[in-house]
């Protein structure tokens, strides 16, 4: 695990340490994280869900953000989409996403949150679902996906049986199949430190994504947002800037990784994919089993092919 | 007076539902039971329609149609050039956006596990032992490779 991280701040080549600051995510009747406090379809009961109904000020908050998630998510702007809203308790982000003219499937573990959603008459369809078992739904099917205030609860094993890193893993790599090519899933989530950071990041690199964390407002400890951006089958995407940073594309204030889940392989003691290394174990494979008569290694082998080809 | 007009599962929905018990190789389409439904206006969008045709299950949807028994004038199977055949698209908003369901359940096809439908929502959460591995079973990641074993 540890050379997992190690090898994941290379990648990054960003310290993370700085990420260390204190995030502000604490219920307003306790200092506690609302994570150690019990398993989401615990502390989600009826009165927690109330809340989104009753309380303006956490109503705002919750909107604002869902905002910014949809402009990060980069839809195109005059063609109704369809969505899926991970977390979507009581359909907050949801009406967002219905005020953009998209369309809308939220699922949430918490019943109380999802029948306060039916109950504010949300336009989408609703279903109880854990993220952790994973997401199933065909292929291709989502053009966006929007996540608000939930991402960190997977990162807490609430059963005996509960496996972050595996249910972070099962998460992300069965949302990425149901994406569509080129899309995008925006997070906003609370990372406990760094370790969540990494932790959450290199699965979802690990899953096939590429992309990045946006920092909002970096230097203000109320304001200060972080969005997971992730994107489906994009090599070399360009990561949205952080609000509040005056900082052009490639600010410090955001994580960027292009390291794609190749790189990842290396910690599985695999050659990197399409690498030397990995191209001459693949022929050596192919030989042992006798197929195809391949070309003798040469200096050539696993370069990159000059323009010209 | 504010009447309470709850939302229901849609077929919509259901086309793009799988099931995900552990050791299903084909867990679609799911097969619907239903106690309650209900058929409520929505407004058509045929913008968003045309979007959703090449990513649905036709075949899926009319036999979801037929054991609804809502089938109307839905066509068959898809038309040629539907953008702009308004007809045929009014009736997939029909079946797709407006035909809901209240109560009753979702069937894996493979394993025959019940996911129950309340208050049209359906509870698609496991038991323990019924959450697969994590993994790149999902058939449609098109990711071109053997990548991860
Ligand atoms: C802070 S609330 C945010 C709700 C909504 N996104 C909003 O912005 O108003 C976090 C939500 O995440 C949901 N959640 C937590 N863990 C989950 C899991 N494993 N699967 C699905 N939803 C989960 C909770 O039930 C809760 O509704």
């Amino acid at each position: 695990m540890l050379n997992f991280i190690r090898l994941f701040r290379l990648i990054s080549g960003i310290n993370l340490h700085r990420l260390h600051t204190n995030f502000i995510h604490t219920t307003m009747a306790s200092c506690r994280r609302p994570e150690h406090q019990a398993p989401p379809e615990v502390f989600y009961d009826d009165t927690e869900a109330r809340k989104y109904t009753s309380n303006s000020r956490m109503i705002e908050i919750q909107m604002t953000m869902a905002d910014r998630a949809i402009e990060l998510l980069a839809l195109p702007e005059d063609k109704p989409c369809f969505v899926l809203d991970v977390g979507c308790g009581s359909g907050l982000s949801g009406e967002a996403l219905t005020e953009h003219g998209h369309f809308w499937i939220g699922m949430d573990i918490s019943k109380p949150m999802l029948g306060i959603a039916e109950e504010r008459e949300v336009e989408g369809d609703l279903f109880v679902g854990d993220m952790g078992e994973g997401v199933f739904f065909r292929p291709g099917t989502f053009d966006g996906v929007i996540s608000i205030s939930a991402l960190q609860w997977l990162c807490n094993a609430d059963k005996k049986t509960h496996n972050p890193p595996k249910r972070l893993y099962r998460f992300f790599s069965t949302l990425y199949g149901t994406m569509r090519r080129g899309s995008r899933a925006v997070f906003q989530f609370y990372p406990e430190n760094s370790h969540q950071l990494e932790l959450i990041t290199s699965q979802a690199m690990r899953a096939g994504f590429s992309g990045g964390v946006v920092v909002d407002f970096p230097n203000s400890t109320r304001a200060k947002k972080m969005f997971l951006c992730l994107f489906a089958g994009l090599l070399n995407p360009q990561l949205p800037t952080g609000l509040g940073t005056g900082q052009g594309p490639q600010g410090s204030d955001q994580v960027a990784y292009s390291g794609q889940r190749q790189r990842f392989r290396n910690l599985k003691g695999k050659p990197l994919k399409k690498s030397r290394d990995w191209i001459k174990e693949k022929k050596e494979r192919r030989r042992r089993q006798g197929k195809g008569d391949f070309k003798a290694d040469s200096k050539y082998s696993g370069r990159k092919r000059s323009k010209k080809f | 007076m504010r009447v309470t007009a709850l939302r229901r599962m849609k077929l919509l929905t259901h086309n793009m539902l799988t099931s995900h018990v552990k050791g299903v190789k084909n867990g679609y389409p799911l097969k619907i039971e239903v106690n309650e439904m209900k058929i409520r206006e929505v407004d058509f969008n045929p913008e968003f329609i045309s979007r959703m045709i090449p990513r649905l299950e036709w075949k899926a949807l009319y036999e979801a149609a037929q054991s609804l028994d809502v089938v109307g004038n839905l066509s068959p199977e898809v038309v040629k050039d539907y953008e702009n055949d308004e007809d045929f698209l009014k009736e997939a908003h029909r079946v797709l956006m407006e035909v809901e369901v209240i109560k009753g359940f979702l069937i894996c096809p493979e394993s025959g596990r019940k996911f129950p439908i309340e208050n049209g929502i359906p509870n698609m959460l496991l038991n323990e032992g019924e959450v697969g591995d994590a993994g790149p079973s999902q058939s449609g990641t098109s990711q071109d490779d053997d990548s991860m074993q």
